[in-house]
């Protein structure tokens, strides 16, 4: 298997980094394994960590009084966890893992004092969670429409 | 995926072993015309007076004919008045075209009967022959106009042509006998000229007639130049006695034409009309039109090519026996295109748009033709002055008058 | 005056073809619950003819008494001897129609419309993207496939539901995946905690899915704003929009191009459609209420 500096650059979420962040984000990052059914976090607690799947998938769950419900699943080479940008930085879902998960753990606290030293690196961070957040919202707002399930109407 | 409609398929020329020069009738020889068609098991329909308006009906003798009549007409405005000559055919467009005639507002399709489970369907069969079901005809259209008629062979193209013929339709079309007249006084509404339909009947594939009339009314004897387009048209004039029309006669339906289209009420520039809609689907015109527009229909229910149909089934009520019903529908009706989930056309905006963007434009890639003959009854009748002549100048940026309301 | 049949293509020779405004008895075989709401119904006609018809297709399914409701046909091209129609109950029609239990007559006419053409993907990769009850008119096209499996390359199926409850024809889902070499990925918009799979949206399965997008051949089924993004979403992996297929649904009534409810635009849908290119469709998608 790949160190994280070998497998960061190959990743389109990192495309276009140069060598010395690259390290940088190596530097914080861990691997990390989750066996089926574990969680890797927890709605409230502190999002210290965005994750980079390389095997398995993650459903973003939330608990209701019920079973929970999933509201989205994250894939295989997907990035998951924004919260770590935005005060006061607390997951606002579950995640756990549906099978055994590896993935990269980037340490986000770290990162934020870096982004703080650094804007240029900062700005270029967020954008890039700035897309993956608008994907997700898109795909979040066009299943609000809940186009598959329609009212009754007269025929 | 668009069939060229070439309208050169049926030459009438063909029909006719010799070309039978035009013939003169006086208003004797009308009746006798009428007589004829009668006698032959027509029923006859003509323009009458009727409720302040010229409307089709059945007729028999000149005196059903609206003598001495004449029309005003303009947006929102429709008046008969006493014109001082005698002339039976001296007003423009009538309230309604000769559409009803072939294409009814309510056409049984099929009756079911259910028993025991089992259903069967009888459908309302003409027995292929005629459509003579319920005294429904054949019919005689007396005093059709061009734009009409030309409208007739686009309802012929529309429900004939695509991938089922209407076979109730074919039927009544088949056995008809079509009498037109051109046009001595045209309307403040009309714009055939604009629309290559008028004001005289060409005869042809697009306009076809069986015998077409145009009313001298000159000081001399009141007389009808009689044209012959069919060997069916002949042979019902071979039953009356009708001289060969005199030189003078055929120039003075000459004139009688070339004078009523120089009297046109209203344009249309056709020129680049139907990429010029495709392209205004955002024009903020439309919106201007919306605020008027009252989605009444009368447009679609007067315009002599509108096609649009729905069904009703109905039951009685037993349960057993159900009907199934083809009327008359309109696409500004805010059912017309709705699916589950939603309507697609919901605001008036978009269905004022699809009718004119349909009947001027998307029209001539589905049936090769305009869909609009200038007949000019959807500007005389829609109660809100909507002037489909004026909306097309604006989309092209044409700067329009001042309204009165 | 001519004969108003010399106006017709095929002459005075479709005045003498079966009416298609009147309904063929067709007696219900048998029902079987999808989902909560989806019924597939089984007919097999009361008079033994059987229906030609192609992949794509619909009929006009008639409720006697009640009224009728166009219907994608749902099951084996190669099967000609029952019709399959997958039925949701959304209204009083449709409502009549998944009820008829076996042994009740139905009324059908048709079928109508353009097909799926899936053999024009020959040689090539084939990409089915599906949604909710979108799946069932693009059955036959998958089932047509399969029977020629030789002929394409890579297969592979799209599918996006509302809820795991709500996916329809899982043993065949199953059986696609396992035996049939059809690339499956499904997706749900929500699920529970049970659901081991995918869930988001389906047109997210478009950028992961592995297939030559040039030479590929796309069909979309589905509610229309999901087909819009799932034609931007192939068009964008790089499959061209003469090549992409899009089944459209609008207001159908009489099914052969005569009462005009159907119309977008220039295009009869019940006629010229349901099934039409992305290259001609785009821009009559792009604008509201057309």
């Amino acid at each position: 298997m790949q160190t994280i500096a070998q497998y960061l650059p190959e990743h389109p979420f990192f495309a276009g980094l140069d060598d010395a962040t690259i390290d940088l984000l190596a530097g914080c990052a861990v691997n990390i394994h989750v066996r089926a059914d574990e969680f890797l976090f927890h709605e409230g607690t502190p999002a210290d960590h965005f994750y980079l799947l390389r095997h398995g998938r993650i459903a973003i769950e939330v608990r209701t009084p019920g079973p929970p419900m999933v509201l989205d699943t994250v894939e295989d080479g997907d990035v998951v966890g924004w919260s770590w940008v935005v005060p006061p930085y607390l997951w606002t879902f579950d995640g756990r893992a549906v099978n055994d998960v590896s993935a990269v753990a980037f340490d986000a606290a770290c990162l934020r004092i870096k982004c703080l030293a650094n804007p240029l690196l900062g700005y270029d961070l967020m954008m890039r969670f700035v897309r993956l957040m608008n994907q997700r919202l898109q795909s979040a707002r066009v299943r609000l429409i809940d186009m598959y399930g329609g009212t009754q109407t007269h025929g | 995926m668009t069939e060229e409609f070439d309208g050169t398929r049926s030459v009438d020329a063909e029909s006719i072993p010799q070309p039978i020069p035009p013939r003169t009738l006086d208003t004797t020889g009308l009746q006798a015309l009428i007589d004829a068609l009668a006698w032959r098991g027509y029923t006859v329909i003509g323009p009458t007076v009727s409720g302040g308006a010229i409307v089709n009906a059945p007729i028999r003798t000149l005196d059903d004919l609206p003598r001495g009549w004449g029309d005003a007409q303009e947006a929102a405005h429709y008046r008969l008045r006493r014109r001082d000559d005698d002339a039976f055919f001296g007003f423009a467009a009538g309230a309604q075209s000769a559409k009803p005639v072939f294409f009814p507002t309510d056409e049984l399709l099929w009756r079911g009967r259910r028993t025991r489970g089992e259903f069967t369907v009888e459908p309302e069969s003409d027995d292929g022959s005629t459509a003579a079901t319920a005294g429904q005809g054949p019919y005689a259209l007396l005093g059709v106009r061009s734009c009409d008629l030309h409208a007739i062979a686009i309802h012929d193209r529309v429900l004939t042509g695509r991938v089922q013929a209407d076979a109730h339709y074919t039927a009544r079309r088949e056995e008809a006998f079509v009498v037109s007249v051109s046009c001595t006084d045209p309307g403040g509404t009309c714009f055939c000229v604009s629309m290559g339909t008028g004001p005289r009947p060409e005869g042809g594939a697009r306009a076809r007639f069986d015998l077409s009339l145009t009313e001298l009314l000159d000081g001399g004897v009141h007389r009808f130049v009689v044209e012959v387009g069919s060997e069916r048209g002949a042979d019902v004039l071979s039953d009356i006695s009708a001289l060969p029309a005199p030189i003078d006669d055929l120039a003075a339906a000459d004139g009688v034409a070339t004078s009523a289209a120089g009297r046109m009420g209203r344009t249309l520039d056709t020129d680049g009309l139907k990429e010029l809609l495709y392209t205004s689907v955002e024009s903020p015109r439309w919106d201007d039109v919306a605020s008027r527009c009252l989605a009444c229909t009368n447009c679609t229910m007067v315009c002599p090519t509108c096609f649009c149909t729905t069904v009703h089934d109905v039951s009685d009520l037993t349960g057993e026996v159900a009907e199934r019903h083809r009327v008359w529908d309109s696409c500004f009706d805010s059912d017309f295109s709705y699916i589950h989930g939603g309507t697609v056309r919901d605001s008036t905006k978009s269905r004022y748009r699809q009718w004119m963007t349909h009947k001027l434009g998307s029209w001539i890639d589905q049936f090769g033709t305009s869909g609009c003959v200038g007949c000019g009854r959807c500007i005389t009748w829609c109660p809100a002055a909507i002037d489909i002549t004026a909306e097309a100048a604006a989309l092209r940026g044409v700067p329009q008058p001042a309204r009165p309301f | 005056m001519g004969s108003i049949a010399d106006f017709q293509p095929g002459g005075a020779a479709t005045l003498t073809r079966p009416d298609p405004m009147l309904p063929r008895p067709f007696r219900v075989h048998r029902v079987h619950q999808d989902t909560r709401d989806t019924y597939t119904l089984e007919l097999e006609p009361t008079d033994g003819a059987p229906l030609a018809w192609l992949p794509g297709q619909f009929t006009m399914l008639h409720a006697f008494g009640v009224g009728e409701a166009p219907i994608s046909i749902s099951g084996d091209p190669s099967r000609p001897d029952r019709i399959e129609h997958t039925i949701r109950n959304v209204g009083s029609v449709t409502a009549a129609l998944v009820t008829a239990g076996p042994g009740t007559v139905l009324g059908v006419r048709g079928p109508f419309g353009t097909g799926w053409d899936v053999g024009t993907g020959r040689g090539g990769d084939v990409v089915v993207v599906a949604g909710g009850i979108g799946l069932a008119p693009l059955r036959p096209a998958i089932l047509e496939l399969i029977a020629h499996r030789a002929d394409y390359d890579r297969v592979v199926l799209l599918y996006g539901a509302r809820t795991p409850e709500d996916i329809l024809f899982t043993d065949d889902l199953r059986a696609w995946a396992e035996r049939d070499g059809i690339i499956v990925e499904v997706t749900v918009d929500n699920g529970q905690h049970a659901w081991r799979g995918r869930v988001g949206f389906v047109t997210q399965l478009v950028t992961r899915a592995g297939f030559d997008a040039v030479r590929a051949l796309g069909l979309i089924c589905g509610p229309e704003v999901m087909m819009r993004y799932a034609a931007q979403a192939l068009s964008d992996r790089g499959v061209r929009p003469e090549r992409l297929r899009l089944s459209m649904e609008r207001n159908m009534k009489c099914g052969v191009g005569l009462c005009g409810h159907c119309q977008l635009r220039e295009l009869f849908l019940c006629v010229d459609g349901p099934v039409l290119g992305y290259d001609q469709l785009a821009p009559l998608m792009s604008r509201a209420e057309l």
